[in-house]
């Protein structure tokens, strides 16, 4: 306890007293110090949420639940606004399943290769290599996007639009690549060696060990990679709001402008929307939609890592 | 107008620090109010006026509002306000009303305002479109009128061979200026005939360079903007020729065309009018206007508008001179 000033005059037993009684106080300060601190993320959490529910509570008594579901036009800016949040839902839907498409198999051979095959020196070395590429700030994809892919889709497909679901789709599949694969690889190797010598035993080959054994076992955690990688695609923000474009249609052509639920609020809350405009709420309804999502998807995550965890103890 | 007016003010809030940084030594202690009325168009330009204004003369009370040409005439005339902003030439039975009412006016010209529509560098076939099928491309859903030859549904069209038969058979994508802009007010206004009737399955920026950047990279595009946007990309975009009717001749904006009034209707003239009695008799209103022939040109370009040339504006002072 350096921080205890030491008197030069007083005895060495009243010292040790004294640092006991000071320590036994930090000892009772601590506890409620942290208390506090956990106490203020947790407010702040409930406090997002709570002007999320009011908010959107506000939207709905100007707009009915019926046309937010089943209308298939989103203009809250234009002159004969309608609230459909459909075209924005379907935005989300093609740009992250276009993002599943490249992420899943990519995700899935490389978790595989890397608990199955790799020597366990390359192994080492790859994982964090692989994991760097979670580090990079997602405007940094969003610009690769209009970039370097668009302007390749465009050579391939002349009318594909300059701001289109496709681009933000490849993008966002590169980014979430180490979340599969990361969650995937730590599901694979937590499959019991026994298992494998068993397959061996019966005359199995390798693949067909990985094939038939490892990857059913791993699977639940699998899912969970890949749960959890669509929770975070779907709220992904800056990639869509770069490339994807801004234009709320109900068309499934990746090569069009789209609009998500996250580009509608990035697109919205920097031009103005004042303060008790219908648009405005929307906003908040958009983003009660969006965390509900999200907030599902992580649960079932998790449930599938628990059960994981529960196969493995078995 | 060309740009969001979150960054506008943002713009012109570092003009302002720049210029109280500069003229620190030469605040003035004059005091004054000045109430300054009319078009929303013009808004920008007399407001970024007014905020390097107030940095000069800080104890000078302006007051601006926009409650749009028309209703700032309304009080002009009624000699409430001692500018009033326009983005027309005032009407004979405004003028009619200021002269019972024993009110007198001097017109001033600012600037001009031009939107330029725009289509990719490499497209060959668009140098062209007329009114009409400017209006056919951007009237929304099923308000597509019988006037409309092009369009005889009520769905707007779709492929660019719906609008000219001769175009391409190829998916129409549009760029334009999202509904807080006002050129979005002025071009609805100008070709669909009311402000904001617009289709909305265009893609909408307030950012100008995103729709530079959309419309430039795809030869199925056009979009719209501000004169000043087009002027910046004429390396990755082509102007397109407006033509009144199917025989008339393509007109293009230029500095020209918008200054003299032939680049129609997509360009107007924006004025201020001074009431000249309470010019004489408001120092407060007289450096004002002296401030405001010293730096609109400046501040006009700033914000996207098509300015005069500096002699226009040093011509105003000597009437100023007369009318104090």
């Amino acid at each position: 306890m350096k921080i205890l000033p030491k008197k030069s005059n007083g005895s060495e037993s009243s010292a040790s007293q004294k640092h006991r009684l000071a320590v036994s106080r930090l000892e009772t300060l601590v506890p409620i110090l942290l208390i506090a601190l956990a106490t203020i993320v947790i407010m702040i959490s409930i406090g997002l949420v709570l002007s999320l529910i009011f908010n959107t509570y506000r939207f709905f008594s100007l707009v009915s639940l019926l046309e937010f579901f089943t209308s298939k036009e989103w203009t809250p800016l234009f002159a004969t606004p309608r609230y459909g949040v459909y075209p924005l839902v379907v935005g989300t839907i093609l740009v992250v399943a276009g993002a599943l498409t490249i992420a899943v198999p990519i995700g899935l051979v490389t978790a595989i290769f890397l608990s199955e095959y790799a020597p366990s020196w390359l192994a080492k070395t790859l994982k964090p290599i692989l994991e760097i590429l979670s580090g990079i700030p997602t405007i940094v994809y969003g610009f690769f996007a209009i970039r370097v892919i668009t302007p390749f889709i465009q050579a391939l497909i002349p009318e594909t639009q300059f701001y289109n679901a496709a681009s933000a789709s490849i993008a966002m599949g590169f980014m979430i690549v180490p979340i599969v694969t990361s969650l995937s690889q730590d599901a694979l190797t937590s499959v019991p060696e026994q298992l494998r010598t068993g397959g061996y035993a019966l005359g199995l080959t390798k693949w067909e060990v990985t094939k038939g054994i490892v990857f059913p076992s791993a699977r639940s955690g699998v899912s969970a990679a890949i749960i959890l990688a669509v929770s975070r695609a779907i709220g992904e923000t800056m990639i869509v709001a770069i490339a994807a474009g801004s234009q709320p249609s109900a068309s499934w052509n990746p090569f069009e402008s789209v609009m998500t639920l996250t580009g509608y609020i990035a697109l919205v809350s920097q031009s103005d929307a004042p303060e008790g405009t219908t648009a405005y709420y929307a906003l908040y309804a958009v983003g009660l939609l969006l965390f509900l999502i999200t907030l599902t998807l992580n649960l079932i995550g998790r449930r599938f890592i628990r059960r994981k965890t529960g196969n493995v103890n078995v | 107008m060309k740009r969001s007016r979150l960054s506008q003010a943002a713009l012109l809030g570092m003009g302002g620090l720049l210029a109280a940084c500069g003229s620190l030594g030469s605040i003035s202690d004059l005091e004054g109010t000045i109430v300054i009325d009319g078009s929303s168009t013009v808004y920008p330009i007399m407001e970024a006026v007014v905020e390097e204004f107030s940095k000069k003369f800080p104890n000078v009370d302006v007051s601006i509002g926009f409650s749009g040409t028309g209703g700032g005439f309304a009080q002009f005339v009624q000699g409430n306000t001692d500018l009033s902003n326009a983005s027309r030439p005032i009407k004979t039975s405004e003028a009619t009303l200021a002269q019972t009412n024993g009110i007198n006016y001097h017109e001033f010209l600012l600037a001009y305002d031009g939107i330029t529509v725009v289509v990719a560098k490499n497209n060959t076939w668009l140098t062209d479109i007329t009114l009409a099928e400017l209006r056919a491309l951007w009237l929304p859903a099923g308000d597509n009128p019988a006037t409309t030859d092009i369009v005889e549904t009520n769905v707007p069209p779709t492929k660019w061979n719906q609008v000219r038969s001769t175009w391409p058979d190829a998916t129409i994508q549009l760029y334009g200026p999202g509904t807080s802009s006002g050129t979005f007010d002025f071009f609805t206004e100008v070709i669909t005939g009311k402000v904001g009737n617009s289709r909305t399955d265009y893609q909408p920026s307030e950012d100008d360079n995103v729709l530079v950047q959309g419309v430039a990279a795809s030869q199925y595009a056009l979009g719209y903007f501000g004169y000043a946007y087009y002027i910046e990309n004429t390396d990755s975009l082509n102007e397109v020729g407006i033509k009144a009717n199917d025989s008339a001749p393509a007109i293009y904006p230029t500095l020209e065309t918008i200054a003299d009034g032939t680049y129609t209707p997509l360009s107007r003239p924006l004025y201020t009018y001074l009431n000249t009695d309470k010019f004489a008799n408001n120092e407060a209103l007289r450096e004002f206007m002296l401030f405001m022939i010293d730096h609109v040109k400046e501040l006009t370009d700033e914000v996207g508008y098509v300015s005069l040339p500096e002699t226009n504006y040093e011509s105003y002072r000597s009437i100023l001179e007369d009318l104090a």
